[in-house]
């Protein structure tokens, strides 16, 4: 339960960590809040030779609004969204998922994109990003990229960023008046790996509902013309289209009915928040 | 930029419970065994080692945080409170700790010093903290001794003696 021998460098800049990363290829890992990948490195499933800290370099340590986006940058740690006061209007589901990310002595350290760079199947900020439409702003070098969060999320913890890239922010568009969200979870334990969780996106006649905790990735549905009388059958075809599998935690026959029950849920309490 | 050799001890200097302390260690340490092996600061307890059961949490710049999920060398200029800082002078307890006394808010105390530092720096940040949040602050810790009904009766009356003695100042 000790990390294996490294190099450690303390960067200024994230193009610092750019550079560092360009020379190091894929032998090194960007350290950020350090709640992910400090316990991969603890049990050896990670064993990087360079560890780049880029939490004392300069940049934003809140989130701001850029171009009627809210973007978070590498340093944001998720405790900062708690703390930011205007979340609950300006990204109500990002207020509504970030008190179900781990614990609040985790939230304190870890960052908002450490946890988008991790991709755990079951991990909210992943999910929230792909049910709002987010982006993911990529650095490799001096050049950049951006990435739609839906094309970002390849596999459990494979994502499309490169050895060499590090992400420099996400951002998700500020949510517009007359939409309804909510954000719904099922564990073992309060702060625990989610076996299901929800967030469901209301506008108009539109309803999303993104999935985590099923498949590899999160999943996201889209109805036009949900009522009351079919979101039975329709969340009953999705949970059908999922790859539910069985593991210690829960069978995928649970799984799907916590997609059919908690989407229900879910979509409902969003469908309220809107009127 | 600075860049720490994985094969060679480093010099980490940081604040520790009010007063600047030093030691060498090589990039891999984690915290927590830099407070215990290198700096002789036990009261700090190691656990799991992979941030879920919340013995060794500590408060870094003011912050909750796990010393087993943290590099010795990250914390080179840091603010660092432990258990061992609680106590206002030797022999005397902080409030949070003479709740705990009085409400037997621990059997073995494995679990102890990391909820204490949690509640410590909750209570700092919030005065009003109500049931409620405690409860959502504690499920961060594993307790396998008293089933948290004591520890959460002490964290109740210990924020309202802070709130009482905040009145009175």
């Amino acid at each position: 339960m000790k990390p294996a021998p490294f190099d450690y460098v303390r960067v200024d800049t994230l193009a610092e960590a750019a550079d560092v990363l360009a020379q190091s290829g894929d032998n090194a890992r960007v350290l950020a809040g350090g709640q992910s990948l400090m316990a991969m490195m603890n049990m050896r499933l990670a064993q990087p030779t360079v560890v780049i800290d880029i939490m004392h370099a300069q940049g934003p340590r809140q989130p701001e609004i850029v171009r009627n986006r809210l973007r978070i940058s590498a340093m944001v740690r998720q405790e900062a969204l708690c703390t930011h006061a205007r979340l609950a209007q300006e990204v109500p589901l990002l207020a509504q998922a970030v008190p179900w990310i781990g614990h609040i002595q985790t939230r304190m350290r870890g960052t908002v994109c450490g946890s988008v760079a991790h991709a755990d199947p079951s991990a909210e900020l992943p999910l929230v990003l792909v049910a709002l439409g987010g982006q993911v702003h990529l650095k490799r070098g001096r050049k950049n990229r951006a990435v739609p969060a839906r094309d970002f999320f390849l596999g459990m913890m494979l994502t499309d960023k490169g050895d060499d890239e590090l992400i420099e922010a996400v951002d998700v568009p500020l949510t517009p008046p007359g939409t309804g969200t909510a954000f719904r979870e099922v564990g073992r334990r309060k702060g625990d790996f989610a076996i299901v969780s929800c967030a469901a996106v209301v506008r108009g006649a539109t309803t999303r509902l993104a999935v985590g905790g099923v498949n590899d990735t999160p999943v996201v549905a889209d109805w036009k013309d949900l009522t009351p009388d079919n979101v039975a059958e329709a969340l009953n075809t999705f949970a059908w289209s999922l790859d539910a599998r069985d593991d210690l935690h829960a069978t995928a026959r649970y799984r799907r009915d916590l997609v059919r029950r908690l989407g229900e849920i879910t979509i409902r309490e969003a469908r309220e928040c809107a009127d | 930029m600075r860049r720490l050799s994985a094969d060679e001890t480093h010099v980490v200097r940081f604040r520790l419970n009010g007063e600047t302390v030093e030691g060498r260690a090589e990039p891999r340490m984690l915290l927590s065994d830099f407070l215990r092996h290198v700096l002789a600061r036990t009261g700090t307890h190691v656990g799991c080692e992979h941030g879920v059961c919340g013995a060794c949490t500590i408060r870094i710049n003011g912050m909750m945080a796990r010393a087993c999920m943290s590099l010795a060398v990250q914390m080179d200029g840091a603010e660092i409170t432990t258990v061992e800082g609680l106590a206002p002078v030797p022999g005397r307890l902080s409030v949070l700790q003479a709740a705990f006394r009085r409400h037997h808010a621990l059997q073995c105390g494995f679990c102890t010093a990391g909820i204490l530092m949690s509640l410590d720096t909750l209570l700092q940040a919030e005065p009003g903290a109500d049931e409620a949040r405690i409860r959502d602050v504690l499920s961060g810790h594993l307790c396998r001794c008293t089933g948290y009904r004591q520890i959460l009766d002490a964290a109740v009356e210990a924020a309202r003696n802070l709130r009482k003695e905040t009145r009175h100042a």
